[in-house]
């Protein structure tokens, strides 16, 4: 065994970075949240005369310095934040009106952007067990030779920049895409996929499955190659059908692997944001990662929203731990035993 | 004996067969039809006609394209040397072909790959001369043109961004595998509970939504002048990569047994050595597919890169989205699908290279916990 001195002085660096930048970060990041940057303003007054007389107006300006500098002063703000981008009395008045309260909770960024990331979590996950399961299946009764390339098309899905797949797969349907194109030959009307929000939805979510099936693909299909044979002939021997081989004996021994596919799938596609990048989607659907950035994005006069993007951050981390839970204390009982 | 075993009727093996085939279709095609379209001038790649959209008929007639002959050449020739790339393993090992060698052997296939186009084209042509202009094997009737990627790469000088991605992604992968091999293998060798809480702590950080990470850089970043510097990107996207890193690499290491380093330890090595001389030569393969994901973290960024760096200093797929800010055109538009195809191919060629150890990277993961 390694000993205690040389172990530290081998963790160091690494250690290190990820305390600076990990954990550094989402420190600064809680306090950020409570706090708010701000240029400063002064009130100055101003004569102007014209030929009728003297006016003299207050006018704000920002306070500039000798370099030139905006400069800013950085208040805090208590839950101000929070408050902004939960927005709690739009929050009471959606639920106070009579009718649509869904719907106009929903239009709050941040409620709806929630709906969004929860619902493409939890519908993708379903879907990408099942295609990966049944890819691997019958990419596992193929004959031998064909399986290098079929594995190697397959992949292709999954090592692609997320953002370029998302716009392949947008180009095929933006405007008279190809397939548009001929799904309106085939039903003789009018389909635009950009144009309300439930079809970008769709898309988005046949994106990930698309882009996340052939992980799960591969970890099912090596799993498929460790079966023991034994087990498959005494399950033949006893009688058992095909299906009740797959129910029986292959499934149970793929179980702990679908839960570790599951665990990550869920925490990856919580974390959504290429794809309304790529599908240009942010006008009808927003997730929680990308209402971050979009703070942080700067707007049209150079300014950043630090603190509400934080406040978003924080909020979105709330989910994160809800996902943890179960991967730690699988990683935990692994510890004990 | 397995064969009998698993002998499939008739209409299962069909439904396979549908089925893999159907997935094969869904998986390519949009990124074929990338390709496709990049090659086209903007009114026959956005035709609502797939086989003109196909085929190319106005850029065919305006700048010209292979003829049958050519096409069917070309693509003989490129699955002739995919047949040899593909056995190129049991080559090597037949003929103990040593590394040298399987570089020329690589940049043999790359030429003649390339040499393929003209050389297929001058056999239409002078077939052509031989039959006469007008018969269907040597008219040109597949429309190509290259213009969307002279523009891409030399007019709006994207060319800047390739190189600032190779920079970015050369420094996230040697400097992550540097300090990741290092606490990988102190964690693999050690049982004490600062390596499992380390493990634990990395776990938790891996979950970690990048937005909110760079929430936290932006502030102090601009501050210090660092806003908009490759390197800080760079720093970044290790930091980012580290849990991922230690975790891979450790299972590799697990795999190497102790009595290992036992052994170099009671010679005479002490840890350093017994780990740079006696464990890392045999670790290459761990190293080359944490290597491979380290650098697909890199290549594929957008978020961190899209708000970290700016101007000259951006990279290729940040740049792509700026394609769309502006009034965009057809022609912008299939600069756009150009550059995105441009984007692809790298990645095609490593999935080419390295595809078995992008799969067993991906099940080590899983398999080893």
């Amino acid at each position: 065994m390694i000993k205690a001195r040389t172990f530290f002085f081998f963790v160091a660096p690494s250690l290190l970075m990820m305390l600076v930048f990990i954990a550094g970060p989402l420190v600064s990041v809680l306090i950020q949240s409570f706090q708010q940057t701000q240029n400063v303003f002064e009130t100055v007054e101003q004569q102007k005369c014209d030929p009728f007389g003297c006016k003299t107006t207050t006018v704000t300006r920002p306070i500039f310095d000798e370099e030139g500098k905006a400069i800013t002063q950085t208040k805090w703000v208590g839950w101000e934040n929070y408050r902004v981008v939960l927005n709690l009395a739009g929050v009471r008045a959606a639920l106070a009106s009579p009718e649509g309260k869904l719907k106009s909770l929903l239009a709050i960024d941040f409620w709806g952007a929630l709906r969004f990331t929860l619902t493409f979590t939890l519908v993708t996950l379903p879907l990408v067990l099942l295609v990966g399961l049944i890819l691997a299946l019958s990419v596992n009764s193929l004959n031998e030779g064909l399986r290098g390339g079929v594995i190697f098309v397959t992949l292709l899905p999954f090592i692609i920049t997320p953002v370029i797949g998302a716009l392949a797969i947008r180009w095929l349907f933006v405007g008279d895409g190809i397939v548009t194109a001929g799904l309106e030959h085939l039903l003789k009307q009018d389909i635009a996929f950009f144009a309300q929000g439930w079809t970008i939805e769709l898309l988005m979510l046949f994106y990930r499955v698309w882009h996340v099936a052939p992980f799960a693909f591969v970890i099912f299909y090596a799993a498929l190659q460790t079966v023991e044979g034994e087990k498959l002939e005494a399950a033949k021997v006893d009688g058992a059908s095909r299906w009740q081989t797959l129910r029986y004996v292959i499934l149970p021994h793929l179980m702990p692997l679908m839960v570790f596919v599951s665990l990550i799938h869920l925490m990856d596609s919580y974390r959504v944001f290429d794809e309304i990048v790529g599908f240009n989607a942010q006008a009808f659907r927003q997730s929680l990662q990308w209402l971050t950035f979009d703070f942080l994005t700067p707007d049209d006069a150079g300014n950043r929203s630090i603190g509400r993007a934080s406040a978003t951050a924080m909020l979105t981390m709330i989910g994160i731990f809800f996902l943890l839970i179960p991967l730690l204390r699988n990683t935990w009982q692994e510890r004990q035993r | 004996m397995r064969q009998k075993l698993f002998a499939l009727p008739l209409s299962l093996r069909l439904t396979i067969w549908l089925i893999v085939g159907f997935w094969l279709i869904i998986a390519i095609f949009p990124l074929l039809w990338l390709v496709v379209m990049s090659f086209k001038l903007p009114i026959d790649a956005f035709d609502a006609n797939p086989f003109k959209v196909i085929l190319g008929p106005i850029t065919s007639q305006t700048v010209g394209g292979f003829s049958l002959i050519t096409l069917v050449l070309v693509l003989m020739t490129l699955y002739g040397l995919l047949q040899l790339f593909a056995r190129r393993e049991f080559y090597f090992a037949r003929f103990q072909v040593g590394l040298g060698l399987q570089i020329i052997f690589y940049l043999g296939l790359l030429a003649l790959a390339m040499l393929s186009f003209p050389l297929a084209n001058f056999i239409s042509q002078s077939l052509s001369n031989l039959l006469g202009d007008n018969n269907f094997l040597t008219k040109p009737i597949f429309g190509l043109t290259g213009q969307h990627y002279h523009a891409v790469w030399f007019e709006n000088g994207f060319y800047k961004q390739f190189l600032n991605t190779m920079m970015v992604t050369l420094g996230v992968v040697s400097i992550s595998l540097t300090i990741g091999t290092l606490a990988a293998y102190a964690l693999a060798r050690s049982n004490s509970s600062w390596a499992f809480w380390i493990l634990l702590v990395a776990l938790v950080f891996r979950a970690m939504p990048h937005s909110t990470l760079v929430t936290g850089y932006l502030p102090p970043f601009i501050e210090w002048g660092l806003y908009g510097k490759r390197i800080a990107v760079i720093i970044v996207l290790v930091a980012i990569n580290q849990p991922f890193t230690i975790w891979m690499l450790r299972s590799f290491f697990m795999n190497i047994p102790a009595s290992l380093d036992e052994a170099a330890l009671v010679d005479g090595c002490n840890r350093l050595q017994a780990f740079r001389q006696v464990i890392m030569p045999i670790m290459w393969p761990g190293v080359i597919t944490t290597g491979l994901f380290s650098f697909m973290l890199a290549y594929n960024d957008y978020l961190v890169s899209a708000l970290l760096l700016d101007g000259e200093s951006r990279t290729m797929v940040p740049a792509i989205m700026s394609y769309f800010n502006r009034e965009t055109t057809l022609t912008d538009q299939l600069e756009a699908i150009a550059a995105a195809a441009s984007i692809t191919f790298p990645i095609f060629l490593l999935v080419l290279f390295f595809q078995k150890q992008i799969v067993s990277g991906l099940t080590q993961g899983a398999v080893k916990g």
